[in-house]
């Protein structure tokens, strides 16, 4: 290690934790829906970039943070299910690649809509003192928001675990995603799952946009695309399909990422190149990932 | 009770099925057995809306099939037990045959069909904690036939539950079939084990390159030297 005192990579691994907690809540929402469409959903990423504009006009219009938030879940769970009906439900049964033609699509119209609406200058997010504020812990100094991102990340997790395993939404989200006719001979409504499928990766991308928002206060309309890059690598690190694959995809990345930059400072130019770099060597030597079961011809 | 009229289903300009009829009598045993290819399956497929017909119609109660949804066809009653069994490999058992009553909400009677399953298929109780894609082959079928009980249908359709089940099997089965209807359950059995099928079934249809062949009483079947030379693999030159 070149001269990192102690201190200094405790503050480093913390950044690291709370960046790849928000890898992690992005990253579920691909593998989600991967899991159950065999699709990777290329507007993910945009919809994680719309929630913070909608956070952002939130608190601009003069809402209370713990009234805009929520308003921001339920905006985004709705654009997210919105693009599933308009880009996805109505190609259900069509090949692959016009579904693949179709998310890659929806993801570019919500940029270029952004970019019309809100304009392509970055907007400052508005902090909120709550959480920035900066607390020290013998000689490290962090954000609030270092523990907070960890924590809420955490107890979604639990939760999401527990609503695939435990509840009946959960199984029936499990059996859609082996055999959808099968599926449907058990009275299954699957476009009612599969929305519901949306609806929950899209709310994890919103707590994801707020926090990321918080954290690096500063959006644009393409702010999505490289996170949404990164936490589809994560999701690949994990086991597409895994949600606690995910989950530890990107823990790995956001940790290794901010080290690297750390440890190697001359190399922090490069540190986006990292992800693909990670996603290169897995898909060489591990392909289904870490938590990964086979993966199905069906892509 | 259900009631199929000049079916004929094509797929992608072929066709499977072309304009078959066949009723199914309540209470009854009904057996569709033919070759490989013949159309069976895509005749119960039709039935829950798994594919759309080119015409024709399918009634059940004379409620019209046709325009309806798979989710909503089951909900009258109406169950398919697929070709291959079909099982949730990644869920337990348990979880499989809760997922056959995943539309009922009445939860008492679910408990009772749930007790009966099991007394039907003491195995499924035994294993009810492992995950599904662990079991036999047997054990696999035993468990689709449960599952498909577990939506309390008024008429059961099954398409080749035997398939690749060791002969022993194939018998228990087949008892467990006519306890099944002993309980009031209709049934619609696709074989392509004729001689097993014809011989606990109240009528039975062969079906050869998409058209209903003949018609009769089971027993009658087994009987027709057509039948015995072309399905039971029989000799009747003399
Ligand atoms: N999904 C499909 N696409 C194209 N052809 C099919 C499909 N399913 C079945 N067929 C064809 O329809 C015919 C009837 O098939 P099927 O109903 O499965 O017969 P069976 O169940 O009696 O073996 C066969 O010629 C088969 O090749
Ligand atoms: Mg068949």
């Amino acid at each position: 290690m070149i001269n990192m005192t102690w201190e200094m990579f405790l503050q480093h691994l913390a950044n690291g934790i709370s960046l790849g907690s928000l890898y992690a809540l992005i990253a579920i929402g691909y593998t989600m829906v991967y899991g159950i469409l065999r699709l990777i959903n290329f507007a993910h990423g945009d919809i994680f970039m719309m929630a913070t504009y909608f956070a952002f006009f939130g608190v601009f219009f003069g809402l209370p943070w713990y009234i805009a938030f929520p308003i921001t879940i339920i905006l985004t769970i709705l654009l997210g299910m919105g693009v599933e009906i308009a880009a996805y439900r109505s190609l259900r049964d069509a090949p692959k690649i016009s579904i693949m033609i179709s998310a890659i699509g929806a993801s570019f119209l919500i940029e270029n809509l952004a970019i019309v609406i809100f304009g392509g200058r970055p907007k400052a997010f508005p902090t909120e003192e709550l959480f920035t504020k900066v607390v020290y812990i013998g000689n490290i100094s962090v954000q609030r928001l270092t523990f907070i991102i960890p924590i809420v990340t955490i107890i979604l997790l639990v939760m999401l675990l527990y609503l695939i395993n435990k509840t009946k939404t959960g199984m029936a989200m499990r059996a859609v995603s082996k055999d959808h006719e099968t599926a449907k001979l058990m009275g299954v409504n699957i476009d009612r799952t599969i929305s519901t499928t949306f609806g929950i990766g899209s709310a994890l991308a919103a707590i994801g946009g707020i926090m990321w928002g918080l954290k690096f206060p500063q959006i644009q309309p393409l702010m999505g695309v490289m996170p949404g890059l990164k936490c589809f690598i994560a999701a690949v690190i994990g086991g597409i399909g895994n949600i606690t694959g995910a989950v530890i995809g990107g823990f790995f990345l956001g940790v290794s990422e901010i080290m690297l930059v750390a440890i190697f400072q001359g190399l922090t130019g490069y540190r986006d190149a990292f992800a693909f770099i990670i996603l290169i060597l897995v898909l060489l030597f591990k392909p289904t990932g870490i938590m990964g079961e086979k993966i199905s011809e069906k892509v | 009770m259900l009631k199929i009229d000049n079916l004929v289903v094509a797929y992608g300009g072929i066709e499977a099925l072309k304009g078959i009829n066949l009723e199914v009598e309540e209470g009854k045993i009904v057996t569709l057995v033919g070759a490989n290819g013949a159309g069976k399956s895509t005749t119960l497929r039709s039935v829950v809306g798994l594919v759309k017909p080119k015409s024709g119609s399918i009634t059940y109660n004379n409620i019209d099939l046709l325009n309806m949804k798979t989710q909503d066809i089951v909900k009258l009653g109406i169950t398919l037990v697929p070709e291959g069994r079909r099982i949730f490999p990644n869920l337990t058992v348990l979880e499989n045959l809760k997922l056959g009553a995943y539309f009922r909400k009445d939860t008492n009677e679910i408990k009772k069909d749930l007790e009966w399953v099991y007394s039907l298929f003491p195995i499924l109780k035994e294993r009810h904690w492992q995950m599904a894609g662990t079991l036999s082959g047997g054990e696999q079928q035993m468990l689709a036939v449960g599952r498909a009980l577990m939506s309390k249908p008024k008429l059961l359709m099954m398409d080749e539950p035997s398939l690749g089940l060791a002969p022993i099997i194939v018998n228990e089965l087949f008892n467990i079939i006519k306890e099944i209807h002993n309980q009031g359950v209709t049934i619609l059995l696709i074989e392509q084990n004729a001689n097993a099928a014809l011989h606990i079934a109240d009528i039975g249809y062969v079906i050869e390159t998409g058209m209903i062949k003949i018609k009769g009483e089971g027993k009658e079947l087994l009987n027709n030297d057509e039948v015995r030379k072309a399905y039971l693999g029989e000799n009747v030159s003399n």
